[in-house]
């Protein structure tokens, strides 16, 4: 039976963690972002150097698992920098966008390698810069292919937030942690209810990643 | 903190215990989520609307909320829930939750695979007289299956780094010992570093045997490819 | 003494292992109409690609207006061109391909305009006109908000070619641009060539299956065989009175 008093506690409790997971995931998405155009370019540089370098950063966050970057990043960054970051937020958005990031590289440059190449060789018929190949041809055909890929690992990163719980954030999972652990009898209708909260969030990602998928859809030459 | 070498080789063989688990759940719920699958896929295909419309929209509740939540919500919720009284193992647990959580990407990934398959098939088929199994069984399948089989191993490593989720509920792999070394020794950092070694390691190769396979099945099954060769000729 | 606007001077083209071009020489004159013929895998392609700075030479020079195309000088030598060299020999070349090579994202009227206000910095408002008055010309001047998916193949082959004539190229080179069209379409785009050939003064090199277009507005005919030119001369020449055997082979199977 489910206790209607029960429900009403608990939501408004849950939403304390809002802000937190919010925060996060707008914050690591970002970064994610950045990192994604700045790793997927230059892996398509003409450096042997740089190329190398981004892969091995690359390689290494996709072939490992967040929660362990996470916690990882959570103790050896005072170390390395030898300063407390003052809170974990800081800790949860570098190892998601980081994460993410690298991901997100592979798409950035499997987008640009994919415009067609045909698309490439008229622009170089019309005589047009390598630089300007780029910026009025390639890019934003590459920019709409990646829209739905992008959007996919917005929510993917959005579902990463709750981890930021297991170092002590108090982020939404936290909250319905801290009921469950006070009475456990609660425990399905918490975390029920932190499902429900995570999917109402998602939503509206949902949807944006449909509108992606149209955009691509058209305005794109690939072969 | 400051890295020391010696906890390092001290933790190396304490992590490498949980190998095995982390291993076995990879391998366990790998393989229950493929399971799974099929069942998200022909439920799918049920003709009626309303179900339909159901399926999709619980597929896609399980697919953009945090598998962590769905581990404890297993965990711990659901021998709560009155009239279950059963307890499930952290192992257990997690091949439950994760392979739920998965199996809904594993049924899209048939899904896929079979929509790829050109609609005449489905109509020869018919043509010929076989029954619905025997449809599946020898015409669909076979042709739906090879060309997402690199996609599929993808998801098998991709499973392999989500598993030590399962560490939050007690299941002793090798993130589990990490932590628990740590906690003895206060010295988290070299056991994770092992961790993230052996991570590597393992998932590094697979993802490259992944990329060739997926080469090799490009040029057999990509008739663009196919086009693109018997032209490269009349290109010159 | 005419000066020949292009040159190429035992030029030499191999992919890996294969030789596709084994020594071209050819001299193309201001405002010849060439065609170049010949089976698949002959190299003909290969030829105007090269020229277009799409495919480097493996040896042998190319010439533009006495300007080697593919090498500069550099400290007395002679060294590969770079792409500030090759950009600005470019400017006078244009092309049109198989494939249209439109930009989607653009409008057919955007995409007739990109090229002359980035690349030569010309007038916005010049070159919107200039551009309507060429999609005019190849007929499409009722589509110009239009995007490419939005038309025939035909239709956006013509663009390809206006999109080509605003940079004003002094040689325009045509890679078999009505072989991906469906056969009903083949004619306007052909129409469109032949009003090109009567009155504009570039050089138009086509490499082309259609033969009889061919004699009609070329004056010169290459026939392209295993990377050497085997046949050169007038249309009538190579088409109607050449007695080599495989280019006869060649027509036998291609005209219709």
């Amino acid at each position: 039976m489910i206790k209607i008093n029960a429900l009403i506690e608990v939501f408004p409790q849950l939403a304390r963690g809002l802000g937190i997971t919010v925060s996060v995931l707008i914050a690591a998405a970002i970064f994610s972002y950045i990192m994604a155009f700045a790793a997927g370019l230059c892996r398509l540089s003409k450096n042997v150097f740089i190329r190398k370098a981004t892969s091995v950063y690359v390689e290494i966050f996709r072939g490992t698992s967040l929660i362990v970057q996470l916690f990882w990043l959570y103790y050896a960054i005072p170390m390395l920098f030898g300063i407390q970051l003052g809170s974990n937020w800081w800790t949860g958005v570098i190892a998601i966008g980081l994460n993410y990031g690298a991901y997100m590289s592979e798409v950035v440059r499997g987008s640009i390698l994919s415009v067609a190449k045909g698309q490439t060789e008229a622009a170089i018929a019309l005589n047009m810069s390598p630089f300007q190949r780029m910026r009025l041809v390639i890019f934003p055909q590459a920019l709409r292919m990646m829209l739905p890929e992008f959007s996919n690992y917005t929510i993917q990163m959005l579902k990463a937030t709750s981890l930021v719980s297991l170092i002590g954030m108090t982020d939404i999972l936290y909250y319905g942690d801290i009921i469950r652990s006070a009475n456990l009898s609660q425990a399905p209708i918490v975390y029920v209810l932190v499902l429900i909260f995570y999917f109402l969030l998602a939503l509206p990602l949902i949807f944006l990643q449909r509108k992606a998928e149209e955009i691509s859809k058209k305005g794109v030459a690939s072969q | 903190m400051k890295w020391n070498w010696e906890i390092f080789f001290d933790a190396f063989p304490f992590v490498l215990q949980g190998l095995g688990i982390t291993v076995g759940l990879t391998v366990t719920c790998y393989l229950f989520a493929l399971l799974l699958g099929f069942f998200w896929t022909f439920l799918r295909r049920v003709p009626s609307r309303p179900f339909h419309w159901f399926v999709t929209w619980a597929m896609e509740f399980i697919r953009s909320t945090p598998p962590l939540v769905q581990l404890f919500f297993i965990y711990y919720a659901w021998p709560m829930i009155p009239g279950v009284g059963v307890t499930l193992s952290p192992f257990a647990s997690a091949v439950l939750g994760l392979g739920i959580h998965f199996s809904t990407y594993i049924g899209e990934i048939y899904r896929s695979g079979i929509e790829s398959v050109d609609k005449g098939q489905w109509e020869a088929a018919t043509a010929l007289n076989f029954s619905t199994y025997q449809k599946w069984r020898k015409i669909i399948l076979p042709q739906a299956v090879p060309p997402v089989i690199p996609m599929l191993g993808n998801y098998f490593i991709i499973m392999f780094k989500e598993v030590p989720l399962a560490s939050t509920v007690g299941a002793a792999g090798i993130l589990y010992m990490a932590n628990t070394y740590g906690a003895r020794n206060w010295a988290y950092l070299e056991p994770l570093t092992i961790v993230g070694i052996i991570f590597l390691l393992l998932s590094y190769p697979s993802a490259i045997f992944i990329k060739k396979l997926e080469r090799k099945m490009n040029t057999r099954f990509d008739k663009n490819t196919i086009l693109e060769n018997s032209q490269k000729g009349a290109v010159l | 003494m005419l000066k020949p606007i292009v040159e190429y001077k035992d030029v030499h083209k191999s992919f890996g292992e294969v030789e596709v071009l084994k020594g071209i020489n050819l001299d193309i004159y201001p405002g010849e109409k060439i065609a170049v013929i010949g089976p698949s895998g002959s190299g003909k392609t290969t030829i105007i690609r090269m020229l277009m700075t799409l495919e480097e030479p493996t040896s042998g020079d190319i010439y533009v207006d006495g300007k080697n195309l593919w090498k500069m000088e550099k400290n007395g030598e002679m060294v590969r061109a770079n792409e500030k060299h090759l950009r600005e020999i470019r400017s006078d070349i244009g092309m049109v391909f198989q494939h249209f090579n439109l930009f989607p994202h653009m409008t057919i009227l955007e995409n007739c305009m990109t090229a002359p206000i980035h690349v030569k910095k010309e007038d916005k408002e010049e070159v919107r006109e200039r551009s309507i008055h060429m999609l005019e010309r190849v007929g499409l001047g009722d589509k110009l908000n239009n995007y490419p998916s939005q038309l025939s193949g035909g239709q956006k082959q013509r663009v390809a070619m206006a999109r080509a004539l605003v940079m004003r190229p002094k040689i325009m080179l045509f890679d078999e641009v009505t072989s991906a069209l469906d056969p009903e379409l083949v004619g306007e785009v052909l129409e469109v060539i032949r009003d090109l050939a009567k009155h504009e003064d570039m050089a138009m090199v086509l490499v082309t299956h259609e033969m009889d277009f061919a004699l009609d507005i070329a004056d010169k005919v290459l026939f392209l065989d295993e990377g050497i030119i085997a046949e050169q001369g007038t249309a009538r020449e190579v088409i109607e009175q050449s007695d080599n055997a495989r280019l006869q082979e060649f027509l036998r199977r291609f005209r219709k």
